[in-house]
């Protein structure tokens, strides 16, 4: 319940922030809007009146929230609603954001656990050596090199675009979750051998628990914790930082749509984004909060 | 001597647990270590043995490596733990696990820590029912229950749902020591069970260990670095010095007559109320070694008040003295002579797990000479003085401090005691 | 966003105190880490690679006599040859000496950001840990907005409403949105400080506010922030390559490696060289920044020893 309220003024926090950033960007989005044609006075008055543009900030971001509480992202420059364009491109970046998930964490956490328990072994530095390498390598290099492997030369999975259903999604989705791969296996890895140094593993082996039950009982739990946090907490970054992977892969996902709206100006667009993206964060921080409390009961009774 | 019978009603003569040249080595920076180096003791059914030694000493490795914990990168490298006729350092571990927690128990230091704080502490008593016996939840739910009662938890019943953090450290370490006696284990190794507790509540802890003891008739390893634990608790009690036992006996003959240096510095550090008069308490010079750099000779030498040149390249031979008339047995010549049977205290009834010693009384020490300075053996030459003086001069009560030095200088050397001579 | 390093296999002995005894070392923190880096491998190897894209950011000519910007467009793509092992990109430009100038700008904008977001997290974090209350709360809650906004997003909207795709803004951007994991870091790492009992002494011998958090506390918290820092400095470099190949960061006809790598795109078939040698560059910086915090974690953490 606490954590509820906190989490209030993050959100009016946040999206005022961007809202304030994107209303103070320089130049008329009318211009914009225009083009070449001119625009007569009234029809700039009419438009100015329709987007609130000559209310002072704070009225504007008021009128925003009020329509945001019945569902109402605004309308863009052309006249969509915001809604509608979210709606339209949100799938595709849910269905790539959800895959990367998957794929970080399932992958991330074996490696992290197989590593953890043979510390020092062939597994172990592979693990350590292959995670480095990877987290040096940016996404969009990353993403180059296994389309160019993987689409181009061996021609396992398709190169650009949605047409082919989940398949198309494979490879971004590999991309996308490589960084926090890397990030999630490393630090299954470290809390797994932290908790196997435990005494309460001690205690549990004392029992004359077998070696499987000792980790997967005892030492498991106990090492879920912060991965579970960072798995949580990187479920928003994840949808956000689709942006570059949509980019290479040329998939028509919200990141797409929003660098399209930065070009074009359609603020209208990039503040509805960015308010989703904020709420889909603090959904899942709660969310990690809720399981924080599942997994350790020092957090539940206090 | 006679082989010993495995007949029932001899158990108490025979030990349940028998520990012979245990060596524990870890590899560190500096080189590996030998974190506990030719140990060996008995203990029998019903009986306490206090490993009393300062941290550093190896007491808490020694029962590590009892237990089958040693992790990696330590390694056992020698020695025998023979647990109800078994050696458990040959068995498969398969064998070992088995017998941990249903033959072996035991209970850590600190409670809080040792307990697993997502599991709830009946989850994890009933594990043992669960794991070992194959029992139902519900059942073992219910013998999880009967177990917090038997450790006086107050509200078992509701607080059996409980996780460690909502226990005090006492009542944790109750649960702690409910979970190592669910399986009714032949022995309990204690690991300084009391020293993470406040001092009141460490009575209670000891009190209650012991009760159990005598109620089960298990044999009780205690590990510790408390005097006054040792005297309260103890039967016999075996002094650890870097890594090796240098003196052990009844508790009382050898905290009233120590026969180690280092026993006797350690008595002279912790106050003794009994004594009466104004006593300083004289703290031992210097600081353990590390086990890196263990000195040659007796390891104790650099800090021992009584030290001769000879204690510098040899360590004195391990012998047991005879502190009191028929409190000491000899357990077969081949075998080094280090083991006492527990000797019923002062003021408590005598209990029943102390038959007759047929072996006779006061075994001879032996002052074992330097080139035949292996333990393994039972020397016959003897060129100094029996023991029996030396148990004189210690039942005169605060022997260190009348003695001329010169008078214990010898002693080391005579009256065997002490460090074992196997390098 | 922590990257585990592996622990150094020290012997756990529960009771055995290996070092009693020995002789004690007059060891800080800071000496003490020096000892252990000057002699760790995962140290050097990155240590001297930053100390050479330091060089060639510094000084490209000692690598290259070719002016990257001297092209030819009859060179236009060629692959790698003799003499110019690297090839020639689009416009005929000799791609090893693009390649070798492009330094200059992630090394740049990687140092310069995290000295900025340094000095802030650093006086914020300190502030909000030494003082605590509302001091603590403000800052705390600040942070957790700026938390909760997607990076790369806001990245891109302040950078449109700086309207200037400069190395300044860049660096300005970045600092924004890299600041609060700093400063949650150098918060709780003065936090653990504080209330050890020599500040508590050197309290109460009287130093006031400001000496007691330059002297006693600044020096011992500030260990986390450098190793994160180290780390940052990779990933910043990352960032800047991502932002301008977005199109979002620097604009032709400057030199970066992330310009370079977008330049790329449309030819990655018949011209992977254009691809292989800036991704490559920015990998290793990268990777050496990466691997630099972890040998300095190492030697600061003594729980990992």
């Amino acid at each position: 319940m606490r954590r509820l309220l906190q989490v209030i003024p993050v959100f009016f926090g946040a999206t005022f922030l961007i809202f304030a950033l994107v209303y103070a960007v320089p130049g008329d989005p009318i211009d914009a809007l225009a083009g070449d044609r001119p625009v007569t006075p009234a029809v700039r008055a009419e438009l100015r009146h329709r987007y609130h543009l000559d209310d002072p900030l704070f009225v504007r971001y008021g009128k925003y929230l009020q329509g945001l509480s019945h569902g109402d992202f605004g309308t863009n420059f052309r006249g969509r609603p915001v809604a509608e364009i979210m709606r339209q491109r949100f799938p595709v970046t849910i269905r790539l954001g959800l895959l990367a998930f998957l794929f970080e964490a399932v992958v991330g956490l074996a490696a992290g656990v197989v590593a953890g328990l043979r510390r020092r072994s062939l597994v172990d530095s592979l693990v350590l050596v292959s995670t480095t390498v990877v987290v040096a390598v940016p996404v969009f290099v990353l993403g180059y090199c296994a389309q160019l492997l993987l689409g181009v030369k061996l021609g396992w999975f398709p190169v650009v675009g949605i047409r082919e259903g989940w398949r198309s999604y494979f490879l971004p989705a590999v991309v996308l979750g490589s960084l926090s791969l890397c990030y999630v296996a490393r630090l299954a890895r470290a809390s797994l051998m932290e908790a196997m140094r435990a005494d309460y593993v001690r205690t549990a082996r004392a029992k004359g628990l077998s070696e499987r039950r000792v980790v997967g009982v005892h030492a498991l739990r106990n090492s879920l914790i912060p991965v579970v946090t960072f798995l949580g907490v990187d479920l928003g970054s994840l949808m956000a930082g689709a942006i570059v992977t949509e980019g290479i892969f040329n998939l028509p996902g919200i990141g797409q749509a929003t660098f399209n709206a930065v070009h074009t100006q359609e603020y209208p667009t990039v503040v509805g984004v960015v308010t989703a993206l904020v709420l889909i964060f603090i959904l899942a921080n709660l969310l990690v909060d809720v399981l924080y409390a599942v997994l350790d009961p020092r957090i539940r009774y206090r | 001597m006679p082989s010993i019978p495995a007949s029932a009603d001899v158990t108490a003569a025979a030990p349940v647990l028998s520990v012979r040249d245990l060596v524990v080595e870890f590899p560190t920076t500096d080189g590996v270590v030998s974190a506990v180096n030719g140990v060996g003791f008995d203990l029998a059914a019903g009986e306490t043995l206090a490993i009393l030694g300062e941290s550093g000493s190896g007491k808490s490795v020694t029962a590590q490596a009892v237990m089958g914990l040693i992790e990696r990168p330590g390694r056992v490298v020698g020695g025998s733990v023979a647990f109800e006729g078994v050696d458990l350092l040959a068995a498969s571990s398969e064998d070992r696990r088995r017998v941990r927690g249903s033959g072996l128990a035991m209970v850590f230091q600190d409670p809080l820590s040792a307990l697993n704080p997502v599991w709830s502490v009946g989850f994890q008593i009933a594990e043992m029912f669960r794991v070992h016996r194959g029992l139902s939840r519900r059942e073992a739910r219910r013998r999880a229950v009967e177990l917090l009662e038997r450790v006086r938890i107050p509200g078992a019943a509701q607080r059996v749902g409980e996780y460690p953090h909502q226990f005090s450290g006492g009542m944790r370490q109750r649960v702690m020591i409910a979970m190592a006696l669910a399986l009714d284990p032949t022995v309990l190794i204690a690991d300084e069970p009391t020293t993470a507790l406040d001092v009141t509540v460490q009575a209670q802890i000891l009190e209650l260990l012991d009760d159990l003891r005598a109620e089960t008739g298990m044999g009780l390893l205690l590990i510790t670095h408390d005097l006054g634990v040792v005297a309260e608790t103890a039967d016999r009690v075996a002094v650890m010095y870097a890594g090796r036992i240098v003196e052990t006996g009844p508790t009382d003959a050898v905290l009233s007559a120590p026969a180690h240096p280092y026993t006797e510095g350690l008595l002279a550090s912790v106050p003794r109320g009994q004594s009466g008069r104004e006593e300083r308490l004289r703290p031992i010079a210097g600081a353990p070694p590390s086990l890196a750099r263990i000195p040659p000779g007796c390891p104790f030498h650099p800090r021992c008040p009584y030290v001769i040149e000879r204690c510098r390249s040899e360590r004195p031979p391990l012998a047991l003295l005879g502190h009191e008339p028929g409190a000491v047995s000899d357990l077969g010549t081949d075998r080094p002579a280090f083991s006492a049977r527990s000797v019923p205290r002062s003021g408590e009834p005598p209990i029943d797990r102390s038959p007759p010693d047929p072996a006779g009384v006061g075994w001879e020490p032996a002052g074992i000479g330097p080139e035949s300075a292996s333990a393994d053996r039972n020397p016959a030459e003897d060129a100094q003085k029996p023991a029996g003086d030396r148990q004189g001069a210690g039942d005169r009560q605060g022997a260190g401090d009348r003695q001329a030095a010169g008078d214990r200088q010898a002693a080391c050397w005579r009256s065997g005691e002490v460090g074992r001579g196997d390098g | 966003m922590s990257m585990s390093a592996p622990p150094p296999d020290a012997a756990r002995l529960d009771a055995a105190r290996l070092d009693a005894g020995a002789p004690a070392r007059e060891a800080g923190l800071w000496s003490d880490a020096w000892r252990q880096l000057r002699r760790n491998p995962l140290f050097l190897v990155p240590a001297v690679v930053i100390a050479l894209f330091t060089v060639m950011a510094v000084f490209p000519g000692l690598f290259t006599r070719t002016d990257p910007r001297a092209c030819d467009l009859s060179r236009s793509l060629l692959r790698p040859r003799a003499g110019h092992w690297f090839g020639y990109d689009l416009q005929g430009c000799d791609y090893y000496a693009k390649v070798i100038h492009g330094a200059r700008v992630s090394m740049t904008i990687g140092i310069a950001t995290v000295a900025g977001t340094a000095l802030v997290a650093v006086v914020l974090g300190t502030l909000a840990g030494f003082y605590g209350g509302i001091v603590d709360t403000l800052i705390a809650r600040v942070t957790d907005v700026w938390f909760a906004l997607p990076t790369f997003l806001g990245a891109v909207v302040v950078l449109a409403v700086l309207g200037g795709n400069g190395l300044p803004q860049l660096t300005l951007v970045l600092v924004l949105f890299g600041w609060p994991t700093m400063t949650r870091l150098m918060r709780s790492a003065v936090l653990t400080v504080r209330d050890l009992e020599y500040v508590t002494a050197a309290r109460a011998l009287g130093a006031g506010d400001l000496r007691l958090m330059a002297r006693h506390v600044l020096p011992n918290a500030l260990a986390p922030v450098i190793v994160y820092g180290a780390i940052r400095v990779g990933i910043v470099i990352a960032a800047e390559a991502t932002l301008s190949f977005l199109g979002l960061g620097l604009q032709l006809p400057a030199i970066s490696w992330g310009l370079m790598i977008a330049g790329a795109q449309p030819r990655l078939l018949s011209a992977p060289h254009l691809l292989l040698f800036p991704g490559l560059f920015l990998s290793v910086t990268v990777l050496a920044f990466v691997l630099l915090g972890d040998a300095l974690r190492d030697a600061f953490d003594p729980r990992l020893r």
